[in-house]
């Protein structure tokens, strides 16, 4: 049995009655089964999900009506509730939460007859970018088990690249999709920011993050954003994209499109095979009857800093709820005084989700608020601005997803700037709420390289559709695994 | 000078639900921590979902409060850890960077004295601690989370009072307002809250917190302006700080922790977008808000004819003003108004009575015809409201169950009045000579039917029968 189709040719065979859903997911659970010890992906798995396919496939064969999914196997960051079911956020703070209900992603999703197989590993509560800083350990990439994966939805970009599932949720606050579908071939797209409702994603950074597919092609992104786009009612924060149908005229090509370099994203410490990737990838969209122009966007240089400023004031004020009186339960209360029972239970998040309370502590804080906070909503402002101006000229933007190829387990961990500038080329995205992908482009020296398109706001469709032309020129070797 | 200035937190308790969730704004005729759900107990993952009654209920204190009101209204977080808050931070406004809560700067009359508001905020009210135990060392702390999320509307004043008494007042008027309006019941248990802060002459601004009713509020800005009068008389500084007041003791204490050191790391709640308020819904939510107090009373006064006194007694109050406005024509107004304010407001003068009390609309108006056609008398009106408030019955079955109606039969009345003047013959000669008298006759008459004697029609018999 094949387990590399795409979300589209799964639901078509299984329609036709060519494939058996049950089959599929049994081979997909005995194919984890045999190899998730070693890459990790997983935190915990649905026992129920033959059964649940099996269920499908009686549906098929009754002629009752069943969901696009068919019965299609997703796995789940782990930070997006699903009813009953355990959701740690890679945390030991939340080792024991079982969700009470399903966001809202998850209830379109089992409208639709998805089964999850299981939920992925992230970097705790998705802070991070190559899933080292997970309370369970990392998962690896299956190009190189030496290497990490990219993050925070590493999980995500794991299961999907070897074949463990055929798509996965994941969500993007900084680069959280994008970042290991680039480190692992995969394509990662964040939608823009309120396309997709955000009820039921345990909140990082909430105002700037998306829930976001990644896919083994960018169709199956497409399809995936038909099933859970959406005004929601439990997400004041959700636009309205009128029944937008993703999947339709896909293929309409990029010809006369007008694509910016972004300079800024090309610069300075740009791994060279990166650099010759995203050179090659710019004269194949002008192949495909698109112009390309370097454009500079000033703010980018300023973005990573205020991204780690924003983020941080906004996962003090999110994480704060976790004061272990309700979650936790470690030790007994007896005896402490409130604020220092917190300090204490604090100490159950890991390091780097404490490096950024602290910080999230000190940035807003009343006399310091003015030199990094309100100064890093400013950069946000402005950056929002240059974008808007490049987009009056161009339909797209162009850029590697990271700048450098991906590293090996271990080897940044202990330098957090280090870490923190791979972000230049996708943090911009999410600061200004404009949608991203990236699209596999290349392999070096058996490590993959992404390519990263950015639209303006709720231009998706023409996202895809550049994304899909640009895939169309793309012929990558199998992963090794 | 001493400068009083208030918070004043007033739920919206006329709502169905909270503030972001659909749990019921009315929490409290429930078992503790059970009217909650995923959002109101911050649970990982959830998001709030604004109530827009809410923001319109807010809107319309702000309009009644002559405040101004923004084009667009945010939403910022306050962050702080408390146990009675579950997502250790309180979704509220803020002006610091623009004005942007549903009320800007407003007035207030109080007497001839303007009273000037600062702004007003709508915000979500935290969970209740219940404390137990017998002393302070086995003390235990309870969280009942069934009020998190409920529906607050903060109005901060300016510093204009200069004593407890105009304090009184302008809460009276405020509540009163309030109702009015139909959005709270100032009358349900921790529906008003209030904290003050006070400074005399020559001392520093002292706040006082926790203040759980508008009749402690009154007492504790008298205890504290009474502090520090007498710390001032003996050269002690009064220090900048923040005291709790101690509803058992009737004293402020001052506060263990320091509230004004807390850094509450204000920012905007990126989970609720911006909401315009834009002029044609103000206009409509301003056409929707019910006839103020004021306007009421002029109405009163200017086409029925009551006496001020009684109009201002009626207006003020929602429950007797809803009965009047129900039950009044333009023929019975005056004597609706009457039976309110001398026989109604003293026998449903408490909260309980009201409630219970099985009096309608309807009843009133037939009880104000029937005295006006002579059905019934005043004093036996008084008889029958009584009955009705505690039965809920008909106005003509109390009448016939309690022989209550007038004898205006005049035949009837006849024969009652011939054996009066035949037992009182003294009168009936000073009558002649002097015919002021002849109200001592009418006496008789009402005492031998019980006051039930229609009073015109006995006159004119008297009259007939005494040439
Ligand atoms: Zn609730």
């Amino acid at each position: 049995m094949n387990l590399k189709i795409s979300a589209l040719e799964f639901t078509r065979q299984v329609k036709s009655g060519n494939l058996s859903a049950e089959d599929f997911i049994a081979k997909t659970m005995e194919r984890i089964q045999n190899i998730d010890g070693n890459l990790h992906a997983f935190l915990s798995l649905n026992d129920k999900a033959v059964d649940q396919a099996r269920d499908i496939d009686k549906k098929i064969k009754s002629g009752e009506k069943v969901g696009e999914c068919f019965g299609m196997p997703i796995s789940i960051k782990d930070n997006i509730c699903i009813k009953d079911t355990k959701t740690t956020c890679a945390s030991k703070m939340l080792e024991n939460f079982i969700a009470p209900y399903d966001a809202t992603v998850i209830t379109k999703l089992k409208q639709q007859d998805a089964i999850f197989v299981g939920k992925v590993n992230l970097d705790e509560f998705a802070m991070g970018l190559s899933t080292e800083f997970s309370a369970y350990g990392p998962s690896k990439n299956p190009w190189n088990t030496d290497y990490v994966p990219g993050g925070s939805s590493g999980g995500s970009a794991v299961s999907v690249s070897a074949f463990e599932c055929v798509t996965s949720l994941g969500s993007d606050t900084g680069g959280s999709v994008r970042n290991p579908a680039s480190f692992c071939s995969t394509v990662g797209y964040k939608p823009t920011y309120g396309l997709i409702s955000r009820y039921g994603l345990i909140s990082y950074a909430n105002s700037i993050e998306q829930i976001g597919p990644l896919t083994r092609t960018v169709e199956d992104a497409a399809f995936m954003l038909n099933l859970i786009t959406g005004l929601d009612p439990n997400d004041n924060t959700t636009v309205n994209n009128r029944d937008e149908d993703y999947l339709k005229d896909i293929n309409s090509g990029i010809e006369g499109k007008k694509i910016g370099i972004i300079k800024e994203m090309i610069g300075e410490g740009i791994d060279p095979s990166v650099l010759s990737a995203t050179k090659n990838a710019i004269s194949k969209l002008e192949g495909l009857g698109a112009t390309c122009e370097e454009i500079s966007l000033d703010m980018v240089k300023y973005s990573v800093a205020a991204y780690y400023t924003i983020t941080a004031t906004e996962a003090g004020s999110n994480l704060a709820r976790y004061d272990n009186l309700r979650y936790g339960y470690d030790f007994s209360v007896e005896g402490f005084e409130f604020n220092s029972y917190i300090k204490k239970a604090r100490k159950k998040l890991g390091p780097e989700v404490t490096r950024r309370m602290i910080l999230g502590g000190f940035v807003p804080s009343a006399g310091h608020a003015g030199k990094y906070f309100l100064k890093a909503l400013k950069v946000k402002n402005k950056l929002t601005r240059e974008i808007n101006d490049v987009f009056k000229k161009f339909d797209l933007l162009i850029s590697p997803t990271v700048p450098v190829l991906p590293f090996k387990i271990g080897e940044k961990i202990n330098d957090p700037v280090a870490l923190f500038l791979i972000d230049i080329n996708t943090v911009t995205a999410n600061l200004t709420g404009k949608p991203a992908i990236s699209i596999p482009y290349a392999i070096s020296n058996g490590l993959p390289i992404g390519i990263q398109l950015i639209a303006n706001s709720m231009d998706d469709k023409l996202l895809l559709q550049a994304a899909y032309a640009l895939e169309k020129t793309v012929v990558l070797p199998e992963v090794p695994i | 000078m001493t400068k009083i200035g208030l918070e004043i937190h007033c739920q919206l308790t006329n709502l169905e639900s909270k503030l972001f969730c659909s749990c019921k704004a009315n929490y409290r005729e429930f078992e503790p921590n059970v009217n909650i759900c995923p959002i109101c107990m911050g649970l990982p993952g959830s998001l709030p979902r604004l109530n827009q009654k809410a923001v319109e209920k807010a809107t319309m204190i702000a309009m009644a409060l002559n405040c101004s009101t923004p084009e667009k209204i945010m939403f910022f977080r306050k962050n702080y850890f408390y146990p009675d808050l579950p997502k250790n931070f309180q979704i509220t406004q803020l002006n610091i960077y623009g004005d942007t809560s549903v009320g800007g700067r407003g007035t207030l009359m109080v007497g001839d004295k303007e009273i000037r508001i600062t702004r007003i905020q709508l915000e979500e009210d935290p969970g209740r601690l219940i404390y137990e135990g017998s002393s302070e060392k086995n003390q235990i702390t309870l969280v009942d989370y069934n009020r998190a999320g409920t529906p607050l509307v903060e109005i901060v004043t300016e510093p204009d009072f200069e004593n407890p008494k105009e304090v009184r007042e302008f809460l009276n008027i405020l509540s009163d307002l309030l109702e009015n309006l139909g959005v709270s019941d100032p009358s349900l248990e921790g529906a008003m809250r209030a904290d003050a802060n006070v400074s005399i002459e020559g001392g520093n601004k002292v706040e006082i917190k926790n203040i759980g009713s508008f009749h402690d509020l009154e007492k504790a800005v008298h205890f504290e302006i009474t502090r520090q009068q007498s710390l001032h008389s003996r050269d002690i500084p009064i220090i900048q700080e923040t005291r709790h007041w101690d509803d058992k003791r009737k004293i402020t204490i001052s506060s263990r922790s320091k509230e004004e050191d807390l850094d509450y790391r204000y920012f905007l709640e990126g989970d609720i977008p911006s909401i315009r308020i834009a002029d044609n819904i103000k206009e409509k939510l301003k056409s929707e808000m019910p006839e103020s107090i004021s306007s009421k009373k002029q109405r009163y006064v200017s086409k029925y004819n009551i006496p001020p006194q009684v109009a201002d007694v009626l207006s003020s109050d929602k429950f007797y003003s809803d009965l009047f406005e129900d039950a009044h024509t333009v023929e019975n107004a005056k004597e609706v108004a009457n039976i309110i304010t001398t026989d109604l407001m003293g026998l449903v003068d408490t909260r309980e009575k009201r409630e219970s009390s099985k009096l309608k609309s309807s009843h009133l108006k037939d009880i104000a015809n029937s005295i006006q056609s002579g059905k019934i008398a005043r004093n036996s009106a008084k008889n029958a409201l009584y009955e009705i408030i505690k039965t809920g019955k008909s106005l003509s079955s109390v009448i016939s169950e309690m022989d209550l109606g007038n004898v205006s039969d005049e035949s009837e009345l006849s024969k009652i009045i011939e054996s009066v003047i035949s037992e009182e013959n003294q009168a009936v000669e000073q009558a002649k000579s002097n015919p002021q008298t002849i109200n001592y006759l009418v006496g008789k008459v009402m005492q031998r039917t019980k006051g039930k004697a229609d009073p015109k029609l006995t006159l004119d018999l008297l009259k007939k029968k005494i040439p």
